[in-house]
């Protein structure tokens, strides 16, 4: 490791990991991880989604017990530490979620449960008290609003202002920052990386997670990068750079890449078009999209850089603020998501539990709900006609489950996304759209997933796939398309499929 | 019918038969012909609320339409000379439209059924007063409506016809509630409206159409209640009726959550309260104890069904773990 700043360097470290390895059932998280976070030193934390980051998170916040490994905490030696253990040794977390009351003031909420109460037994809040404590840290954070102001009227950048002060205010040493960024516009930025340079001003360290490079550019002293729970590198200030990062971040190693598997497709009609859409969430993104037949098409990106928003607006759930939708070449409106399902455009969500499937019911109910007319005489259900459907359903996806009258809320993972599957291939897909298909799934049920999506495909649907998983979407796709802050920054034909090029799309650079 | 349905059948039986014994009265004809009206009456108007909780909401405004729409109708065949079943079916298409503006607000505009219905409550409760002006509405003497008469008051081989008009209606509403495609919308949409939306179902149109339908039963039942008093004071007509009828769904198996319940279950919800009604009288407790009976009763039946289900729980997960272990060991 060098040090460009020699007076950060001869200081012993605030806080150290050695060592540290995880595992969870299958999976082993981090793995023999070390790192050092020193007084008044910014690290930023890269890595890609799974890499570690967010394991590292947990222990560190007390979450999670690591198996080996010990953490040093201002000299202190753990083999883990505790929610108080880590609150009270000086580290605080700032999420991405951030946990305020938004019905209460500012200093309400940096202050609550801990409020200066006055004399007497009525145990009343000090209010005058309470402002002046209050006022220092809002200074600190160079906060341009007062302590009675409600927190649902600030800004985010401003909400998270008031997360960092209520760190302070519990003299924290170290403060994580976990992907404050990705929900702020670019001017809000700016004005959080100025309180990150505040708090190391003031000696405490931070750690600075995001997926904005140049963020970290601009703010970190030294880069840790993670990669499958390994410690990938770590950057000292002078040899921070964007290209760098990508490099650890992707590893020397670079897979190669799963072979076509078969003669180059040739290219169906464009089924579903997306014409200057809008997202409700990125209102001034306008994106231009072609899903054709008999394609998968990868949606790649970072999390937060608004496929699930453009899914939505295509399954009818959001309304477009503009640009128009074309199916097969004719016009579409979308006024719900009955519309989209009678058009033959069909999602299956990330969410598969709150959004996916009915937990309550049973898998025969999951699988005619969409369909349900089709499944009934003059409008009553008919149980065989739901029977023989899911049966079918049940047999040719392979859905391990006693009967399909088993209420779906039993099944494993890998099964209730077959269920969710099964409801549209008993209809009659034209569009398929898969958000996270394999979240959470076992490797076996993966591989039965891609195979459907590509049978999907050779069966003339437009398969549109978003996909947080760099090997699947490369392995899986005939073209990747790369979300980057609400824009398409790039779509990549199989001859330029790199891990590389869809990063440097999914960070908003060209590809190589 | 359910586990939960029979227990709560067991329950009016030993309940009657216990009333039975300290006071031989109760089965005699004509109290039970009295009871059994009483249970047609409130049950069409149960019925109505339960396809309302179904779906996860409440319809906080019964009683006080049981008023409006009773003051109207008489007034609509007393005073105005309307054909009554002319009257009749315009009383219904209110209802429909109370329900429908009601479902809007809640679909559309999004309001909470809770406010929206409890506005309805004060709004049409006091329509009904300025209407008569704080009077009463009431047939002027020797008015005779025979037929309608027959049909809302009048008694077939001894029993009440408002009686066979909730077995009609019950039946009519069981196929709707468990056998329809609108009946598995409703309860997809309690359990869970965004993966109900997700898979493509009209949500906003289900969720209306239920108001619409808890609307019409309501005026329904309105028109019952008003040849049964036969005069209606709208200040006091109908009061605490919505309470009655989500009592009956909640004693019936419902959850104000949504997604829970059967028809079977409302239907004998409501005969539990009336046979309370009828006990209160019979067994000389005074009458001001009414409602203290009625609440103490649900509370505790609600607190037996839920420590049930909490028990039921903890023996599955220790089932669960027991074979767990077992098929650890075998590895």
């Amino acid at each position: 490791m060098n040090y460009s700043d020699t007076s950060i360097a001869a200081t012993t470290p605030f806080l150290s990991l050695e060592n540290v390895r995880k595992t969870y059932p299958g999976v082993v998280a981090l793995d023999g991880f070390s790192m050092e976070v020193r007084p008044g030193e910014v690290i930023g934390l890269v890595g890609e989604n799974g890499a570690g980051k967010s394991t590292l998170m947990k222990i560190l916040g007390g979450v999670t017990t690591p198996d080996t490994g010990t953490i040093t905490v201002d000299g202190t030696a753990h083999n883990s530490l505790s929610v108080e253990g880590s609150l009270g040794s000086g580290i605080a977390f700032v999420h991405q979620e951030l946990n305020l009351f938004e019905n209460l003031d500012v200093a309400a909420n940096i202050f609550f449960g801990r409020e200066p109460l006055r004399a007497g037994p009525l145990r009343l809040v000090d209010r005058a008290k309470l402002r002046d404590m209050v006022a220092p840290l809002l200074k600190r954070v160079g906060a341009n609003f007062s302590a009675d102001t409600q927190v649902a009227d600030l800004s985010l950048a401003q909400q998270q202002m008031v997360e960092i002060a209520k760190a302070l205010s519990i003299k924290a040493r170290l403060v994580i920052l976990d992907e404050p960024t990705s929900s702020l516009p670019l001017a809000e930025t700016d004005k959080l990386l100025d309180v990150i340079k505040a708090l190391k001003a003031d000696g405490i360290s931070v750690i600075f997670i995001s997926h904005r490079l140049h963020e970290i550019e601009r703010v970190a002293d030294r880069v840790v990068v993670l990669r499958d729970g390994m410690l990938a590198g770590t950057l000292g200030k002078r040899d921070i750079n964007h290209d760098q990062m990508v490099k650890l971040m992707i590893g020397r190693m670079l897979k190669e890449r799963e072979k076509a598997s078969e003669a180059a497709r040739a290219p169906g009609a464009v089924a579903l078009s997306a014409k200057a859409i809008r997202t409700p969430t990125y209102p001034g993104r306008p994106v231009d999209l072609d899903v054709r037949r008999g394609e998968i098409l990868g949606l790649a990106g970072l999390v937060g850089s608004g496929r699930t928003e453009l899914a939505r607006v295509f399954f009818g759930i959001d309304a477009s603020l503009g640009g128009a939708l074309e199916l097969n070449g004719r016009p579409l409106t979308l006024g719900s998501a009955a519309d989209a399902v009678a058009q033959g455009i069909f999602l299956v969500p990330e969410d598969r539990k709150l959004t996916g499937i009915l937990l309550d019911l049973s898998i025969a109910q999951n699988i005619s709900l969409p369909n349900l007319p089709a499944h009934a005489r003059r409008s009553l259900v008919s149980a065989s006609a739901e029977t023989a459907t899911a049966e079918k359903q049940k047999k040719d996806l392979g859905i391990k489950a006693p009967s399909v009258q088993t209420r779906t809320g039993t099944l494993s993972g890998g099964n209730q996304q077959k269920v969710v599957l099964g409801k549209w291939l008993a209809m009659n897909p034209k569009v398929m759209i898969l958000d996270e298909p394999t979240r959470g799934i076992d490797i076996g049920a993966k591989a039965e997933i891609y195979g459907l999506m590509r049978a999907l495909a050779d069966a003339g649907v437009a398969v549109l796939m978003i996909s947080s998983d760099m090997e699947e979407v490369i392995g899986v796709s005939d073209r990747i398309a790369v979300m980057h802050e609400g824009q398409i920054s790039g779509i990549l034909d199989k001859d330029q499929f790199s891990q590389e090029n869809v990063l440097l799309l999914a960070v908003g650079k060209q590809p190589k | 019918m359910t586990k939960k349905d029979l227990g709560l059948l067991i329950l009016i039986l030993v309940v009657g038969a216990i009333v039975a014994i300290i006071n031989p009265r109760f089965l005699l004809p004509i109290n039970l012909a009295n009871t059994s009206n009483l249970i047609g009456l409130f049950g069409i108007l149960s019925i109505g609320q339960a396809f309302v909780i179904i779906t996860g909401g409440i319809e906080l405004s019964v009683g006080s339409v049981v008023a409006l729409l009773g003051t109207l109708f008489i007034d609509f065949i007393a005073v105005r000379g309307m054909g009554w079943p002319v009257a009749f079916v315009l009383i219904l298409v209110l209802g429909a439209i109370i329900g429908l503006a009601h479902g809007w607000l809640i679909t559309r505009l999004k309001l909470q059924p809770f406010v929206v219905t409890l506005c309805g409550l004060l709004i049409y409760r006091g329509v009904a007063r300025f209407y008569t002006a704080d009077g009463t509405a009431g047939f002027a003497f020797g008015q005779n409506f025979p037929d309608l008469e027959f049909l809302t008051a009048g008694r077939s081989w001894g029993v009440p016809n408002s009686f066979f008009a909730l077995i009609v209606i019950s039946i009519v509403m069981w196929v709707v509630l468990h056998r329809s495609v609108f009946g598995r919308y409703l309860y997809a949409i309690g359990k869970n409206e965004e993966a109900a939306k997700y898979s493509g179902i009209r949500t906003g149109r289900v969720v209306m159409a239920a108001y619409v339908i808890c609307g019409v039963l309501t005026a329904l039942s309105a028109i019952y209640f008003a040849m049964y008093t036969r005069s209606i004071s709208p200040a006091s007509h109908g009061q605490f009726y919505e309470l009655y009828a989500i009592a009956a769904a909640v004693l019936g198996g419902f959850s104000l959550r949504g997604g829970e319940g059967s028809l079977i279950g409302v239907l004998l919800g409501t005969v539990l309260l009336q046979e309370l009604q009828n006990l209160v009288n019979l067994l000389g407790i005074p009458s001001s104890l009414n409602f203290a009976v009625m609440g103490g009763v649900i509370l505790i039946g609600v607190l037996v069904d839920q420590q049930w289900g909490v028990f039921r729980a903890r023996r599955r997960m220790v089932d669960a773990a027991r074979k767990g272990a077992v098929g650890a060991a075998a590895e």
